[in-house]
């Protein structure tokens, strides 16, 4: 008989279980594929190996770290307390909608605020769609995980709706998409011939950001006595609707960003194809990145790999768009299956006799 | 008045939604009957993934993943169903197929001990990701007819026959399975065992019970049911076979059962509450009628709700109560001389925003809700000897 002890593992072994759980993810991916039909060397190759040796492949590597890392980074402070925002998809999309409705206002208008403008009123559409659910779990008691999910949906909806309305190019012959952002709205390119922009060195910086008020502020000490003893956080005199809004309100502000980010940056306007999962992908992010910054900025490289690599397999296998998903569903699977070896001892024979 | 107090309020607000239907259709020329019969197609899969989850639930564990479930089913019963041309043999697949993938989720958190809602989103994931991959080779294929009940004299019968008797197998068994989840729960000894699992693990186990093996047992229970689910929808609601198709049920089924407050019944009144949604937004996109009257329905359930609550305590009438009722009317009044036309994008938005609607409804009476939900769902148990 095996019993479990709880024991916490040192900081070595807590950071070799998200490798473990990639390869893990790997080979069991290549088993699927095998299952499938396909050739699972040549799939694990295409997906996990390849985009990290071509050039272009490389600097789109950091085109999508950079919004998982930003949504992560704000996800992971609700996760640490407690506080499920499972919605950041539905906060990107507003940030999208309402940074890009700024920019398509100051259509033709040259200046450099116009780009500052942009994400604020991402930052604020982010955060005013995260507050529905913080509100309603405060006031009401409602579960914030099914709200901001539902959210979601109504994001998605009233983006097509506004691209095929208000929002509409005028002289797009009636596509649903807006105008092409003009120069002075759209990501200035630090390198040439790329399409690295100057969100990434943001996604940086809000990386060393968020390490420094979870190190630093009482805010983050808060959030992890939380997170680790409720009742004693409750005695600290920490509010729980307070850290229920604050949590939420960070990861929408955040997610805003990425959205403004993602529209203002490589997408170049408003369609009703802009989201593309970050923010569910951003929740594997969290987790694999151990819910500390620096993990998350290494995480999120791991993700922008399986999606550049899907993105190929699409073409190279046939296989469809959303089959990538798999791959980041088993990835948090083994994650959370080999955590049980960073917080317990396994024992062989009955503990406890002695 | 003493009547409306022994009603729960979940009878009274299905039953003012219903009757707010059926009021639609007969101003717009279509058959109440046929819009009702449409309803039950419609809240079957949400009916089945509800009842699996509530019994999940009841022994203690929250399953984030019943959308990632009902996808597998619904991709499993279909690919089934084509390649052998049995439907039936498609919604056992699809209730296999649901089960296995719940055991991923069971493992994980019962045996591994690892985060129930981390682990719920990760089925959801690998779920749509799955289907999606199976699926490739099916979309576009029709599916083999599923068996219609026919009951020569019942269901040409007017009214009770398209309304009762005319549906096809699953609706029968849905209701059998309804009664059968209630009675378990309710009289068995089996079932009082899970209930306890789920109020006090520690408790249960002191007393020698199983918890891990019982919740696995209700876990594997939920996912056969959520694969049914997705099976109603791929085999005979749409039916067809297409990347993402349950759109949100699984997680409308979610908050189903806190609106059923973990009570069979009730979760079922509240899988045709939103099957009653999804068919009023249908029509009206279909007859192009002003989405203020959502507005106005919505207002007008809130509006009931809040009033049953006020009458049931005593003391003072509620401030809110008035309040609601004459922002109700004025909406309706607006709605009837401004009937202005929105996208139907907007329109598309009603189950969501009804989902939303309910679950703060039902959640903001925090004495009831919590009376009812299982206290220890979400928690980990770990077995100490």
């Amino acid at each position: 008989m095996l019993t479990l002890e709880p024991h916490r593992a040192g900081p070595v072994k807590q950071l070799f279980t998200p490798v473990w759980a990639i390869l893990a993810t790997m080979l069991a991916g290549g088993l699927l594929f095998l299952l499938l039909g396909k050739n699972p060397v040549e799939a694990i190759r295409i997906i996990f190996v390849d985009p990290l040796f071509d050039p272009f492949s490389r600097s789109e590597l950091f085109i999508k770290a950079a919004p998982l890392a930003i949504i992560a980074t704000g996800l992971s402070f609700g996760f640490r307390a407690g506080v499920w925002n499972i919605g950041a998809e539905g906060q990107f999309i507003l940030g999208a909608i309402c940074g890009g409705a700024v920019g398509l206002a100051f259509y033709g208008v040259e200046g450099v605020y116009v780009l500052p403008l942009m994400a604020l009123a991402g930052m604020a559409g982010g955060f005013a769609w995260a507050m529905i659910p913080a509100l309603l779990r405060t006031r009401f008691n409602a579960n914030e995980i099914l709200v901001s999910l539902m959210l979601v949906y109504v994001a998605t909806l009233l983006l097509s709706a506004l691209v095929s309305g208000p929002l509409r190019d005028p002289d797009g012959f009636n596509f649903p998409e807006s105008r092409q952002f003009h120069d002075s709205a759209t990501l200035p390119i630090l390198i040439e011939r790329t399409r690295i922009h100057i969100g990434i060195p943001i996604a940086f910086l809000i990386s060393v950001g968020a390490w420094l008020i979870l190190q630093r502020h009482v805010f983050g000490f808060h959030i992890k006595l939380m997170g680790a003893a409720p009742r004693a956080a409750h005695f600290a005199g920490v509010s729980t609707n307070r850290m229920v809004v604050l949590c939420l309100g960070i990861s929408g502000a955040l997610a805003g960003l990425a959205g403004v980010f993602e529209a203002a940056g490589p997408v170049g306007q408003l369609v009703p194809s802009l989201p593309t999962g970050y923010g569910f992908t951003a929740i594997i992010v969290a987790f694999l990145g151990r819910l500390q910054p620096l993990g998350i900025l290494f995480a999120s490289f791991v993700l922008a790999l399986t999606i550049i690599g899907g993105e190929t397999a699409q073409f190279s296998l046939q296989i469809p768009a959303a089959a990538i998903s798999v791959f980041q569903g088993m990835l948090l699977f083994f994650l959370l299956a080999f955590d049980i070896f960073t917080r317990f001892r396994i024992r062989r024979g009955v503990a406890g006799v002695a | 008045m003493e009547n409306i107090k022994n009603l729960n309020s979940q009878m009274i607000v299905t039953g003012a939604a219903l009757a707010a239907l059926a009021i639609f259709g007969l101003m717009n020329g279509i058959s109440p009957v046929l819009l009702f019969a449409s309803i039950i197609a419609a809240a079957q899969p949400l009916m089945f993934a509800a009842i699996g989850e509530m019994v999940v639930e009841k022994s203690g564990v929250l399953n984030l993943g019943v959308e990632g479930m009902m996808i597998i089913g619904a991709v499993a019963g279909f690919a089934t169903a084509v390649s052998t041309t049995s439907p039936l043999l498609g919604v056992v697949a699809a209730a296999l197929a649901g089960a296995a993938l719940a055991m991923i989720f069971g493992i994980l958190t019962q045996v591994l001990l690892a985060n129930q809602v981390a682990t719920g989103l990760a089925l959801t994931l690998f779920g749509l990701g799955l289907a999606a991959l199976v699926g490739q080779p099916f979309s576009g294929i029709k599916p083999p007819d599923f068996p219609e009940v026919d009951l020569i004299f019942l269901s040409d019968a007017p009214i009770i026959g398209p309304l009762f008797f005319g549906h096809d197998l699953m609706v029968y068994f849905g209701l059998i399975l309804v009664t059968l989840t209630w009675a378990f729960l309710t009289f068995t000894r089996t079932g009082l065992t899970l209930r306890a699992v789920g109020e006090d693990h520690d408790a249960a186990h002191a007393l020698g019970y199983n918890v891990i093996a019982i919740r696995l047992a209700a876990i594997a229970f939920g996912g056969a049911m959520a694969g049914m689910g997705g099976a109603y929808l791929s085999l005979i609601r749409v039916p067809q076979w297409s990347e993402g198709m349950t759109a949100g049920a699984g997680w409308i089924a979610l908050a189903i059962v806190v609106f059923g407050t973990w009570r069979p019944w009730r979760v079922m009144l509240g899988a045709y509450l939103f099957g009653g949604v999804t068919i009023l937004q249908l029509n009206m996109q279909a007859a192009s009628i002003t989405p203020l009257w959502l507005i106005v329905l919505g207002l007008f359930l809130a509006a009931v709700q809040v009033t049953v609550n006020s009458l049931r305590n005593p003391g003072p009438v509620d401030r809110w109560m008035v309040g609601l009722w004459a922002v109700t009317v004025a909406m309706g009044s607006i709605a009837q001389t401004y009937p202005i036309s929105i996208p139907t994008q907007y329109l598309s938005m009603a189950p969501y925003l009804a989902t939303i609607l309910v679950l703060v409804v039902m959640s903001a009476d925090k004495l009831r809700t919590n009376l009812n939900a299982p206290a220890a769902l979400g928690r980990v148990f770990q077995r100490s000897n």
